[in-house]
C-alpha cells in the first residue's frame, strides 16, 4: 500500500481532530499499521482553523508531518482554500457540498458529498458529521476497515451515543461507495 | 525533655548580633514544643535564607534549610508525604512576604497543616539593612536613605484574607504569650501563621534611631494591646497582639485523602 | 487489538513511563506544550494512591517535589520554556543538596514567550548551564514514542543512582504527535530503587558521606536518621561549611560523579553507519527527519548514516568522535542556531568538516531541508 498522507482540515468545533484520531487508532490498534497523528496547535479549539495530519503505513514513519497529501478533506472554504494548492496531483479531495464550492481548476479527484446535509436528515444531530465524513474516508480510500473504525468508537464514545456515531458511520460509508461507483464509470 | 536537649550544642554561640530577637524566638519556640510534649523525630523545621532561617541550623529535628522565600514549597512537598510530621517554618518578613509572598498566600489559601512564623524584624538583616516590605512607609534603611515610600503589609489581615486557619500576633516582650501561642499554632491542625516582632538593634533599630534592643523591647510592651481590648479604641495607633483567627476547616492532606478515594472508587 | 498497545500523545507516553518508574508525586503548574503530562497525572496518580499537586508557579513545583523525594518518593515535574527558567535556581539546589528527581521540559520556541504551540530545540545549553554555578546535570531526549517510554524510565533510574536532578528535554512534536506505543510489561525494563542506609536508629548516619562506589545512601527525610539539607557547601553530616578543603570536594564529587561516568550514561542509537562518509549528527523530532532522508539517501545508494543522540549532557565527545572518525562531512540537524554543533566540533579530530543543517523559525526542519543542505555542502547546489 502506498503510504496514506491526510490532511483533514476544516473549522474548530468539527470535529475533525477527533475524527482523524479514531482513523489513526483504528489503523495501529485493529490493522496492525503504523500511523502519527498531529495536529496545528493554536487559538483555534473553537471556530477556528483546524488541521490534523495524518500518516498510516505499514513500514516505520518517520518524517511525523504531512507536506502533500494523497488525502484532503476540507470541511470549511477557508481549509479548501488554504490547503488545496498543498494536495499532490491527481489525489483524492473530499468535501462537503453545504460548506465547500470547489473550483474545477484544482488537479484532484474530487468528491462534493452531502454528508452534512444527510447527517441533519437522518440523524438531526450535529454532532456525529465528523463520524459520517470518517465513513465517506474509508469507503473511498479502503485505509482500515469499517470493522476498525467501530472497534475504536466502542471504546471511546459513551455507551448511550454509539448507535447515533454507528448510524452516521454507515450513512457516510453508503455515501462514500456511491461516489466511487459514480466516478468508475 | 529539657529545653536544652532540642538543640544543637555544637553550633553555639549562634551568628545573631547583640541584642537580636531572633534568640528569644528560638528559645520560646522550643518551649512550645516542650510544652507539647513533642519528640524531636516528629518536628521537621523548613526555612529559607535570611538571619530567622538560621534557626533551623541549631535545633536537632528534621532540618531542610532551603532557598530564599521557598520554605513552604519544600515544606508543602514533606508534608503531603509526611503528614503525621510537625512542620515548623520560620521565615523573616523578606523571605516570608516578599520573595515568598506568592507561597505565603497560596499554602495559606490551601490550609495545609504548617506552622509559618514570621519573625518581622522590619529590615532585611543578612544583606545589611534594606528595607522589607514590613519596614513601613517613612522608615529608613540602607536602599532608601531618604524615605521608605513602600506602605508595609498588616501579617495579620494578609493572612486573613488569604485564608489562613490560625492566626496570631506577639512579640518578643511578650514571652509568656509567644510560648502559648506558638503550641497552640503547631497544634492547630491547618495552616497557622504567626507573626513575631522581633528586634533588629543593629540595623533596623540604628537607621532609624529606636535605640537599642530594650528600647525596642520597651516600645512592644508599650505600643501593644491584647485583641480586641479597649485601649485599642481609645488609642488606635496601638498594636494588636493575641490570637485572631481560630477555625477548624478541611485541611489539605486529608482533602486530598478524599480526592485518592474518589479516584480509586472511579476505577471499580 | 492487543491491550498493551496504545496510540497516545507523546506527553502521555511520558505520563505512562513514569507511572512504570514508580512516581509517587508530581508538583507541576500549567504550560504549553507540556500541560497533559499534569492533566493525565492528575488522574493517573491518585488512582494508585500517588499525590498531583498543582502548585502556584514552577518554582513551587521543582520545590514541592524536592521536599517529596526527600521523603522517599519517586517525583517527577513537567513544564516549558518559560518555566523551565523559573526552575534554575531551585534545580542548583537540588543538584547541591544531591536530590533524585526528575523535570520534564516540552521545549518551545524561545526566548521569552516565544512560540508556545510550535517546535524548537532552544533550550540545550539552558539545560545544560541555566543555573548558576560549576555543576554536572544529566539530559536525556527522545524521538519517537518507544524510546520516550525507555528514556524516561532511564531518567528516574539515573536520577536514583547519581543522586542527581535528571533533565527530560523533549519538544512540541513529540510532546504533541500521536502514535504507537507497546506498553513494556511489568519487570520488562529494570528499575532502579533508592539506595537507602541500612544503619537502624541511634546509629550516626552520614548524609553526605559517599561510599567506595561513590553512591550515598539515603535516609527517608522524616525517619529514625535526623540530619540537615541545605544548598550551602555542607560538611558529610549536611552541615553548612565553608572550609576551601569541604568546598572543594564537594564541587569535585558533584562534577565527577557524573562527568566521569559519561560512558554509562551516553545513550545513542545509530542508522547506517558501518560505512557512512556524510554522517548526520541530531536529536529529538529532528532526528525523525534525520532518518526520514538517510533512508532515502541509502535507496539512492549514497553512503549517509544518522547518530541519533539520546544523551545530550553530559557530552558524549567519546562517541561522537569515534562514529565520525572516518566521515568526510558531518552535518548537526537541530532546531536551534548550533548550540549541539559546537559540541560536536569540540568532538571531532576536525571541526571544519562539521556542518549545521537547521531549522529555527517554528516548524518541524523537514526531510527536504536537510537534503538542500547536503547538496549545498557537497558543491551540488540546490
Amino acid at each position: 500500500m502506498e503510504r496514506f498522507r491526510l490532511v483533514f482540515s476544516g473549522s474548530g468545533g468539527q470535529g475533525v481532530i477527533t475524527a482523524s484520531i479514531i482513523l489513526a487508532e483504528a489503523a495501529v490498534l485493529y490493522e496492525n499499521m503504523n500511523a502519527v497523528q498531529s495536529q496545528v496547535y493554536g487559538p483555534a479549539a473553537r471556530g477556528g482553523a483546524a488541521r490534523s495530519d495524518v500518516l498510516i503505513s505499514e513500514k516505520t514513519i518517520d518524517f511525523p508531518k504531512v507536506t502533500h497529501p494523497n488525502v484532503l478533506v476540507c470541511l470549511t472554504q477557508t481549509a479548501y482554500n488554504m490547503y488545496n494548492p498543498i494536495i499532490r496531483p491527481g489525489s483524492l479531495l473530499i468535501t462537503d457540498s453545504r460548506y465547500v464550492k470547489t473550483e474545477s481548476k484544482v488537479d484532484a479527484r474530487q468528491r462534493e458529498l452531502p454528508l452534512y446535509a444527510t447527517v441533519m436528515e437522518k440523524i438531526g444531530n450535529p454532532i456525529v458529521f465528523n463520524i459520517c465524513v470518517l465513513g465517506a474516508l474509508i469507503a473511498l480510500t479502503d485505509v482500515v476497515k469499517p470493522q476498525s473504525v467501530v472497534s475504536v468508537l466502542s471504546s471511546r464514545v459513551p455507551e448511550n451515543f454509539l448507535d447515533m456515531n454507528r448510524y452516521a458511520l454507515d450513512l457516510g460509508l453508503e455515501i462514500g461507495r456511491g461516489a466511487k461507483q459514480i466516478k468508475k464509470d | 525533655m529539657a529545653v536544652k536537649d532540642y538543640i544543637r550544642k555544637r553550633f553555639f554561640p549562634h551568628i545573631w548580633c547583640p541584642g537580636c530577637g531572633h534568640g528569644i524566638v528560638l528559645n520560646n519556640l522550643l518551649r512550645a514544643i516542650e510544652k507539647l510534649k513533642l519528640k524531636k523525630n516528629e518536628i521537621v523545621m523548613t526555612s529559607g535564607i535570611g538571619c530567622s532561617s538560621r534557626i533551623s541550623g541549631y535545633v536537632d529535628f528534621h532540618t531542610l534549610h532551603t532557598i530564599h522565600g521557598r520554605a513552604l514549597c519544600f515544606a508543602t512537598g514533606v508534608k503531603m508525604n509526611r503528614p503525621e510530621l510537625k512542620l515548623i517554618v520560620p521565615m523573616g518578613d523578606g523571605d516570608a512576604l516578599a520573595i515568598g509572598g506568592n507561597h505565603f498566600i497560596h499554602a495559606a489559601r490551601r490550609n495545609i497543616d504548617i506552622t509559618a512564623i514570621i519573625m518581622n524584624n522590619r529590615i532585611y538583616g543578612m544583606t545589611g539593612g534594606q528595607f522589607s516590605p514590613l519596614s513601613g512607609y517613612g522608615t529608613k534603611g540602607t536602599t532608601a536613605p531618604f524615605m521608605n515610600i513602600d506602605h508595609g503589609f498588616d501579617v495579620v489581615e494578609l493572612s486573613k484574607a488569604a485564608g489562613a486557619t490560625f492566626v496570631a500576633r506577639t512579640s518578643t516582650y511578650h514571652v509568656k504569650q509567644m510560648v502559648d501561642i506558638l503550641a497552640d499554632a503547631i497544634d492547630h491542625k491547618g495552616f497557622s501563621v504567626v507573626e513575631i516582632m522581633s528586634q533588629c538593634p543593629t540595623y533596623f533599630g540604628r537607621k532609624n534611631k529606636l535605640g537599642g534592643a530594650t528600647d525596642m523591647m520597651t516600645f512592644y510592651k508599650d505600643h501593644t494591646t491584647p485583641v480586641g481590648s479597649k485601649e485599642k479604641k481609645a488609642n488606635p495607633e496601638l498594636i494588636e497582639r493575641g490570637i485572631f483567627v481560630h477555625e477548624d476547616l478541611p485541611e489539605y492532606c486529608n482533602e486530598y485523602d478524599k480526592v485518592i478515594e474518589m479516584a480509586k472508587a472511579s476505577l471499580k | 487489538m492487543k491491550k498493551n498497545i496504545k496510540f497516545i500523545q507523546g506527553n502521555e507516553v511520558c505520563v505512562e513511563a513514569a507511572l512504570y518508574a514508580g512516581l509517587d508525586f508530581f508538583a507541576g503548574y500549567p504550560i504549553t506544550p507540556s500541560t497533559e503530562i499534569s492533566e493525565h497525572l492528575s488522574k493517573r496518580l491518585p488512582e494508585k494512591g500517588g499525590k498531583f499537586l498543582q502548585m502556584e508557579d514552577e518554582i513551587a513545583s521543582l520545590c514541592a517535589i524536592i521536599g517529596a523525594s526527600l521523603t522517599g518518593c519517586k517525583v517527577l515535574t513537567a513544564t516549558s520554556g518559560p518555566g523551565f527558567s523559573l526552575m534554575q535556581e531551585a534545580l542548583g539546589y537540588a543538584i547541591m543538596a544531591e536530590i533524585p528527581c526528575v523535570i520534564v521540559n516540552v521545549q518551545r520556541g524561545g526566548p521569552s514567550t516565544g512560540n508556545p504551540t510550535h517546535v524548537s530545540q532552544g533550550d540545550v545549553n539552558q539545560a545544560r548551564w541555566g543555573t548558576h554555578g560549576d555543576h554536572a546535570i544529566i539530559v536525556l531526549t527522545a524521538s519517537n514514542h518507544q524510546d520516550l517510554f525507555n528514556i524516561t524510565v532511564d531518567a528516574f533510574n539515573l536520577a536514583e543512582t547519581y543522586r542527581t536532578p535528571v533533565i527530560l528535554l523533549f519538544d512540541e512534536v513529540i510532546g504533541h504527535m500521536r502514535e504507537k506505543l507497546v506498553m513494556p510489561e511489568k519487570g520488562e525494563i529494570e528499575l532502579v530503587d533508592r539506595l537507602r542506609t541500612s544503619l537502624g536508629e541511634g546509629i550516626d548516619y552520614h548524609p553526605y558521606l559517599p561510599r567506595e562506589d561513590g553512591r550515598l545512601p539515603m535516609s527517608d527525610f522524616g525517619g529514625v536518621h535526623r540530619y540537615n539539607v541545605t544548598g550551602l557547601f555542607h560538611d558529610m553530616w549536611g552541615f553548612p561549611s565553608d572550609n576551601p578543603q569541604v568546598v572543594h570536594g564537594l564541587i569535585r564529587h558533584l562534577v565527577d560523579k557524573i562527568e566521569n561516568n559519561v560512558h554509562q550514561i551516553a545513550r545513542f542509537k545509530e542508522f547506517f553507519m558501518e560505512d557512512a562518509r556524510t554522517v548526520l549528527v541530531s536529536y529529538g523530532a529532528a532526528a525523525r527527519s534525520a532518518l526520514h532522508i538517510t533512508k532515502n539517501r541509502r535507496a539512492r545508494g549514497e553512503r549517509v548514516g544518522l547518530l541519533e543522540l539520546q544523551s545530550l549532557w553530559p557530552f558524549p565527545s567519546h562517541i561522537v568522535r569515534e562514529k565520525c572518525a572516518s566521515a568526510q562531512k558531518v552535518i548537526v540537524v537541530e532546531m536551534n542556531v548550533g548550540q549541539i554543533l559546537k559540541e560536536v566540533k569540540n568532538a571531532v579530530d576536525n571541526p571544519e568538516k562539521v556542518f549545521l543543517a537547521n531549522r529555527v523559525d517554528g516548524e518541524l526542519i523537514t526531510p527536504t531541508d536537510i537534503k538542500s543542505i547536503m547538496r549545498l555542502i557537497h558543491g551540488k547546489g540546490v
